[in-house]
């Protein structure tokens, strides 16, 4: 059965067009991706993530344990810092990329994806050691995004974040507040996924919609308006932000994946540690590398890349970037593919498709705006 | 062209008659579905082409989709104006936005399409 998020019928009365992802009933387009794309590269736009998946460890070991679970360093955040991360099986593959909020050393939240948020549930019951209590909330939060260029001064000028707007206003990036609305506790983070300026709102799963449509209400001046899947992909996409199924999955080592800086190899023991340490040394097998198509064609997730005839590798996503108007990928070659090589394709319905190599990120993130 | 006059494949291409010449295009409800469309493969002029055989290829921004032949015969014109702005066929699928013109072969394969009524209640089903 097909979850539906909070937010459901606000997107079917916005003309969402409704598809199934990770089980959930979701909009992948109001408007049209490449106009829902450029409202947040160019004014902000709102995103139904209530789908993720939130996992909450609390307990006197908690800090201890989150640094046991994850590849970056979690006692190294100050109380209110979220970071990026990723967490491996024992073998250095990742299980999920995810957000570890720090609000004390004693709680400690996990932020997955919701295709992934009952494997990693489990994982950590796994692992579980210490004093901890590991919750999976996933069904308590829902969660808005709102970004874009517009996002600060829109939550400003709203009335849900009035109470706050102190605070909001000095919030660096990658960092988080609590406060208090109608009774419950709320999470408010300068954190996304698009490479704009924008904020994150946890939320009670009940008081999502009507949060939602606020903002919304209020936003319009702002240019506001929700934004689908299809535009969250193409907007990860051009600052090359890795995605979970795409360039990382459990075959798919971090190193691998261009992630060595979230993987922490000189803390403390963590999960798969040993195996990456060893895949360090010897050199990974692949490497991830951003292709710029000169021929006519789009390269999708999937097609072969080819050096000189030779199959290389494969593209992990490709699109056409609305942003820079041509076809671009990320591909995960053979790491003895030479950094200047020339004779590059991808194989496009059996037919090569000339390609350079194109630097990443193809788009320069304004998340510190 | 008009819709009502059209003929429609199950795969969503459109054909209008005029003589032997069809032209062929794809719905306003293909073009709706598949979002904004970036970049069309063609066949070439002179190149013949059988019903239901795949002859072009559709790319919007997150999927890939074929243009199938409603009918037989030979390509004599194509729509170059689709290459460089493809996104015409989500602003004018039925007008600017058709892909080919074909010399048919055999006039009887017109049967096996769908007239706008019977397309229409085609997608009312399939929805």
């Amino acid at each position: 059965m097909a979850l539906k998020t909070p937010i459901y019928q606000s997107h079917v009365d916005s003309g969402g067009k409704i598809v199934d992802f990770a089980g959930f009933m979701m909009p992948v387009s109001f408007e049209g991706i490449v106009a829902e794309h450029e409202r947040v590269r160019n004014k902000v736009g709102f995103f139904d993530v209530s789908h993720m998946g939130e996992i909450e460890i609390t307990g006197e070991s908690a800090l201890e344990f989150a640094d046991f679970a994850v590849s970056n360093n979690v006692s190294k955040l100050d109380d209110g810092q979220i970071c990026y991360t990723v967490c491996c099986n024992e073998k250095g593959k990742v299980l999920d990329d995810l957000l570890v909020y720090r609000f004390s050393s004693s709680r400690i939240l996990f932020v997955v994806n919701a295709v992934n948020a009952g494997k990693i549930y489990q994982h950590l019951l796994g692992i579980q050691k210490g004093d901890v209590r590991i919750e999976n909330r996933s069904s308590g939060y829902g969660q808005i995004a709102v970004q874009g260029p517009a996002s600060r001064d829109l939550l400003l000028g709203s009335s849900f974040c009035a109470p706050v707007s102190a605070k909001l206003a000095g919030l660096g990036y990658y960092r988080f507040f609590t406060f208090e609305h109608e009774g419950s506790e709320i999470i408010l983070s300068r954190t996304g996924y698009t490479g704009e300026v924008g904020y994150e709102i946890y939320l009670p799963w009940d008081m999502t919609a009507s949060v939602w449509d606020l903002l919304l209400e209020e936003g319009g001046e702002y240019g506001a308006a929700p934004i689908g899947l299809g535009a969250r992909d193409t907007l990860r996409f051009e600052p090359c932000y890795c995605l979970y199924g795409h360039e990382i999955d459990e075959d798919t080592s971090p190193l691998e994946a261009g992630l060595s800086w979230v993987v922490k190899l000189k803390k403390d023991d963590f999960v798969g540690r040993g195996a990456l340490v060893a895949e360090k040394e010897a050199g990974s097998g692949r490497k991830l590398i951003g292709l710029e198509l000169q021929g006519r064609g789009i390269p999708r997730q999937g097609y072969n890349v080819l050096h000189d005839g030779k199959v290389v590798g494969k593209v992990t996503s490709g699109t056409f970037s609305p942003t820079l108007k041509k076809g671009l990928a990320m591909a995960l070659v053979e790491r003895s593919l030479p950094k200047d090589a020339s004779g590059l394709a991808v194989e496009i319905r059996n037919r090569p498709v000339s390609a350079a190599r194109a630097r990443m990120p193809f788009y320069a993130s304004h998340v510190n705006d | 062209m008009v819709p009502e006059e059209c003929l429609y494949t199950e795969d969503h291409e459109w054909v209008f008659i005029e003589d032997e010449i069809a032209t062929i295009g794809i719905s306003d409800y293909a073009a709706g579905e598949l979002g904004d469309i970036v970049y069309v493969e063609l066949p070439e002029v002179d190149s013949e082409i059988r019903q239901t055989d795949p002859v072009g290829t559709i790319e919007a921004v997150k999927t890939v989709a074929e243009l199938f032949s409603p009918i037989s015969g030979k390509v004599i014109e194509v729509n170059g104006d689709l290459i460089d702005d493809p996104e015409i066929i989500n602003r004018s699928p039925y007008e600017d936005g058709w892909f080919i013109k074909v010399k048919m072969s055999d006039m009887s394969e017109l049967d096996n399409l769908l007239d706008h009524e019977k397309y229409q209640e085609f997608l009312g089903e399939s929805q």
